[in-house]
């Protein structure tokens, strides 16, 4: 109420100048939306290079943004801060890696089209729009202008029947999990009476926090929060999705917008919502540990690869989520960290399965990783150190992520889901090991070379040694996380 | 604390960029193969200023290297030895050229990598007993199960995958329930710091499960029974190098944790537990015992019989409690931690020829079968005289470094009680028993089938192999006294730790 009654044009224009980058990266996307319609299929290629070159120039607008504390701008609907620069400018990058990878795999399969990169953009947009949200409304836009173009993307590949299906699946859920979101939100903003995230955390902390129709309002929001992110109850989509979608999507969604459902679930729950931790928390204890159950267990019974990143995935979620569930600036560093390592991971896992597929064959059983070393012990390299990093070995980042994690939950004395953290990473060990093994162990049944453009290999190399050079020295990552969540 | 310039630093990391280097030479078999040699070689002679430049009257640490790592959780690169871990560097590096020299004919594929694994993991091998900060400590730990896992994997027999799969996640569920404990204490102390660790006051509630969560980390790797049924599958399934460094490292990583973490950091847990250590150490004395008696695979006997073995030093380790409650006095606890020190030295020396021998075997005949051998002294005489002296070593003879650490940790035992050391003695009894049965059988008798009559004897790679690991375990049998004063200092300050509750006033 307050806000609107402050509202004026001239603050409001003054404060689109935090928002250029956002700006800049929607009317990128119209003008490479325009300009496909220019070109052959020929030069199809272009759309994908002004694609990443304007990701690129966003990230560069992110990078030069001053940030010092917190910025709200246009009345309160926009959020300026360090953890929104971080989370932005890694999306970004991820999604530059990704049309970097999707291109190829693309060309070789002839559904190489200019909507894929218009509707990888606007997802981009819906994501920074959702990380910087100032309140509930333009966390909601964020979210259904990402959710929208993914649900487009997965049906992208419009003669597969599996896809279709994906597709219809994912946008009836994910409206019905929109709708549970949206129905808390309006359960929390009748009882504080405000939109904005900060004025609703003051509302929260002068003596709502345990308001029995608050803490009724926040169990939806968890179920949407759990939606997005594909927490156990809420991961059924996961899955179907992950297997049914062009692999070049897979990535996406397990990647970029596994990055906003973070952004959703740290403006919702520690920021807006941080008088009530004890009532969340609890939920998501529950929540976090169904999910590293679940997610490592069902992942060993799984035969294609996509399905079984896809139960890694909704394990890896529960390791996240004991970093926000602890309530500590520490426990939501040791999330980010664990989400941005994550990130880097995943991207490099599905960009292996996007090497390996070719005309014809998607390379998504587990079984086509046979002999990889034989066929090349360069990649065959890499995805070990993928695998190791998944499992939490160190020297490889996903160990420093685990160990952030169960740091936090130790500090507030959770000692038994430590444990229970621990135990089931050993779990997950198996299924990242039998990569390793057949790659190593066994003989190749297929002798194709491996194919992808130089810079296809160059960046998947990278994206690898990443997550070994950031296991070895992980310092710059995790100070990073730590100025982004004082 | 002593600095030493960056001796340790190259130590560790000498021969992990050198392993990285031979991968690059995956098609010049030759180029990798000597580029190991020389690597590995290289590391041999750099440790060697470690003994000779070792002060031998102090407890502290030497050759200290310390600089910041990671500032956000306060770890540090922090790494220094002692007169417990020096020996044990010393032992990985002698090992290691000796796998490489063994190795040099005996593998088919992939041999660049095969050897670039062992040099990686004599790097992270030499960092685990250097490391003075548990975060550093444990990422060395574990990133060894990485190339051990490959070199079982890879190269190892026919159930090789459930051998390899099996020893990594029964040695990844311990370490974990570690890293809890390493995270509990730093969250108290603020610290990753060991001395840290070490000083910190604990309630016997915490310590005792701190020291829970440390003994299920190294009794899986020492192994002690009952969860040791991971080390006949990955021994007999490892090629012969993988079974040496298991065998001769990779076990005495367990001992050394005991070492270095269980006993100065939870020293009151350890005396309200010394009956479960000494229990199962006697078990695994006389039961492991019996079991390797009945062994019929050659590996399998004498991975029985390590763990028989290893029975020995974790009770040499926790026998001083009991010496005191006996007697009251104190003098024998560092006799058995001197014994347990020892005992794990020679054991590596021992395990590691027996494991050779076989090897030498294996590579002519194709079988580990103890019945497919029978008479080989006749075809083999070079050989069986090595082979002889090893089985005489393996038990106890004195003379050989078998019988200082045993002898010892017998005496000690006695101190205690007589019946542990009554116990304690039968695998004097047992282990000449399965060792000397198994030479009965493989070595002397008649030629038992044409293969054996059409054996040739050592070559030059073998017999100097041989003859050096040899000459080692006589030198420690016939001279130990230099190898004990170089533990001594430290062995007396880890028995004064014991005695000092660390119970919170």
């Amino acid at each position: 109420m307050n806000s609107l009654a402050q509202f004026s044009v001239s603050q409001f224009n003054a404060g689109l100048v935090y928002a250029c980058p956002e700006i800049f990266l929607g009317l990128a996307a119209c003008a490479i939306l325009m300009l496909d319609l220019l070109l052959n299929d020929a030069q199809r290629r272009w759309t994908g290079v002004l694609a990443v070159i304007s990701l690129l120039l966003t990230t560069i607008l992110v990078t030069l943004q001053p940030v010092a504390g917190k910025i709200v701008a246009l009345g309160g609907l926009f959020e300026l801060d360090r953890m929104a620069q971080v989370l932005k400018v890694v999306t970004l990058l991820t999604v530059a890696v990704v049309f970097v990878y999707s291109t190829d795999y693309l060309q070789r399969r002839a559904i190489l089209k200019g909507e894929y990169y218009v509707l990888g953009l606007f997802a981009t947009l819906g994501a920074m729009v959702l990380i910087s949200a100032g309140s509930l409304i333009t966390l909601y836009l964020g979210l259904e202008l990402m959710s929208l173009c993914l649900y487009a993307m997965v049906a992208f590949d419009r003669d597969s029947g599996v896809a279709a299906e994906s597709a219809i699946k994912y946008f009836v859920l994910g409206s019905m999990a929109s709708g549970t979101l949206l129905y808390g939100m309006s359960i929390v903003y009748g009882m504080t009476g405000n939109l904005e995230l900060s004025a609703i955390a003051d509302a929260v902390h002068n003596g709502l926090g345990d308001n029995i129709g608050l803490v009724f309002g926040i169990a939806f929001l968890i179920v949407g929060v759990g939606f997005k992110f594909g927490a156990v109850p809420f991961h059924m989509w996961i899955p179907d999705v992950y297997e049914g979608s062009p692999t070049c999507v897979t990535v996406f969604i397990g990647t970029a917008s596994k990055l906003a459902a973070f952004a959703l679930a740290m403006r919702l729950l520690p920021e807006a919502l941080a008088g009530s931790q004890g009532d969340w928390s609890q939920m998501l204890v529950v929540v976090a540990v169904l999910s590293m159950a679940v997610g490592n267990i069902v992942a060993i019974a799984q035969s294609n690869i996509k399905r079984m990143l896809a139960y890694s995935t909704i394990s890896h979620v529960g390791y996240i989520l004991l970093g926000i569930l602890s309530g500590t600036a520490q426990g939501y560093q040791a999330s980010m960290f664990y989400m941005i390592s994550y990130v880097i991971v995943a991207a490099g896992a599905f960009g292996m399965i996007l090497l390996l597929a070719r005309q014809g064959f998607e390379a998504d059983k587990i079984v086509d990783f046979r002999g990889l070393n034989a066929r090349s012990p360069w990649f065959a390299g890499m995805m070990a150190i993928l695998m190791f990093s998944l499992a939490g070995l160190p020297p490889f980042i996903g160990f420093w992520a685990k160990l952030g994690v169960i740091q936090a939950v130790l500090g507030v004395s959770y000692t038994w889901l430590a444990v229970v953290a621990v135990l089931f990473s050993v779990v997950g060990a198996f299924f990242y090991l039998r990569i390793v093994k057949l790659m190593y162990f066994d003989e190749p049944t297929d002798a194709a070379t491996i194919g992808g453009s130089v810079l296809m290999r160059t960046v998947l190399s990278a994206n690898a040694l990443l997550a070994f050079g950031l296991g070895v020295i992980p310092g710059t990552l995790l100070q990073l996380c730590q100025r982004a969540l004082q | 604390m002593m600095s030493g310039g960056y001796l340790l630093s190259l130590l560790i990391w000498l021969p992990i960029v050198g392993g990285f280097a031979v991968l690059f030479f995956g098609d010049r078999v030759l180029v990798a193969k000597w580029l190991s040699l020389i690597v590995s070689g290289l590391s041999l002679v750099l440790s060697v200023p470690l003994w000779t430049s070792f002060k031998t009257g102090t407890a502290a640490m030497q050759f200290v290297e310390r600089s910041p790592w990671i500032s956000t959780i306060h770890s540090e690169y922090y790494i220094g030895v002692d007169g417990i871990s020096m020996p044990l560097i010393l032992l990985t590096t002698f090992t290691t050229v000796l796998i490489v020299i063994a190795s040099w004919t005996n593998v088919e594929k992939r041999v660049a990598q095969y050897f670039a694994a062992f040099l990686i993991l004599e790097g992270l091998m030499i960092g685990v007993f250097a490391a003075l900060d548990g975060v550093l400590f444990y990422v060395f730990w574990e990133a060894m199960l990485i190339p051990m896992f490959i070199i079982i994997g890879v190269w190892g027999g026919p159930r090789r995958v459930y051998a390899t799969i099996k020893f990594f996640l029964y040695t990844f569920i311990g370490s974990l329930l570690m890293l809890v404990a390493l995270i509990y204490m730093y969250l108290k102390s603020g610290s990753y710091e060991l001395a840290v660790f070490q000083h910190m006051p604990l309630t016997l509630t915490e310590q005792t499960f701190i020291f829970l969560a440390f003994f299920a980390a190294f009794a899986v790797k020492v192994p002690m029974w009952p969860v040791h049924t991971w080390l006949p599958d990955a021994h007999v399934e490892a090629p012969t190098g993988g079974s040496v460094v298991l065998a001769a490292i990779m076990l005495k990583m367990g001992g050394y944790g005991f070492l270095r973490f269980s006993l100065p950091i939870a020293p009151d847990a350890s005396r309200e537990l010394d009956w479960l250590i000494i229990g199962l150490s006697l078990i695994a004395v006389v039961y492991i015992g019996f079991v390797a008696l009945a062994q019929r695979d050659m590996k399998k006997l004498i991975a029985y019989s390590s763990i028989a073995h290893m029975g020995f030093v974790t009770l040499g380790m926790f026998i001083g409690f009991q010496i005191v409650a006996a007697t009251g006095r104190t003098s024998g606890i560092s006799m058995g931690l001197d014994g347990a020190i020892v005992q794990m030295l020679s054991h590596g020396l021992v395990s590691g020829a027996m494991f050779l021998c076989v090897g030498v075997m294996y590579d002519r005949v194709h079988s580990r079968e103890i019945s497919a051998y029978g008479g080989v002294i006749n075809t083999m005489p070079k050989f069986a005289a090595f082979m002889v002296l090893f089985a005489l070593a393996n038990s106890g003879l004195p003379g050989t470094s078998g019988f200082i650490g045993e002898f010892m940790v017998i005496l000690a035992s006695f101190k205690a009680n007589v019946w542990y050391a009554f116990l304690a003695a039968t695998i004097l009894v047992l282990g000449a028993a399965y060792t000397l049965w198994l030479v009965k059988r493989v070595i002397f008798g008649e030629v038992a089938n044409d293969k054996v009559a059409a054996l040739k004897d050592l070559n030059g790679r073998e017999f100097l192999v041989l003859g050096v690991l040899a000459a080692a375990v006589l030198l420690v049998g016939l001279w130990p006294a230099p190898l004990l004063d170089v533990m001594r200092a430290s062995t007396q300050q880890l028995a004064q730790q014991l005695l000092v509750s660390k119970i919170a006033p």
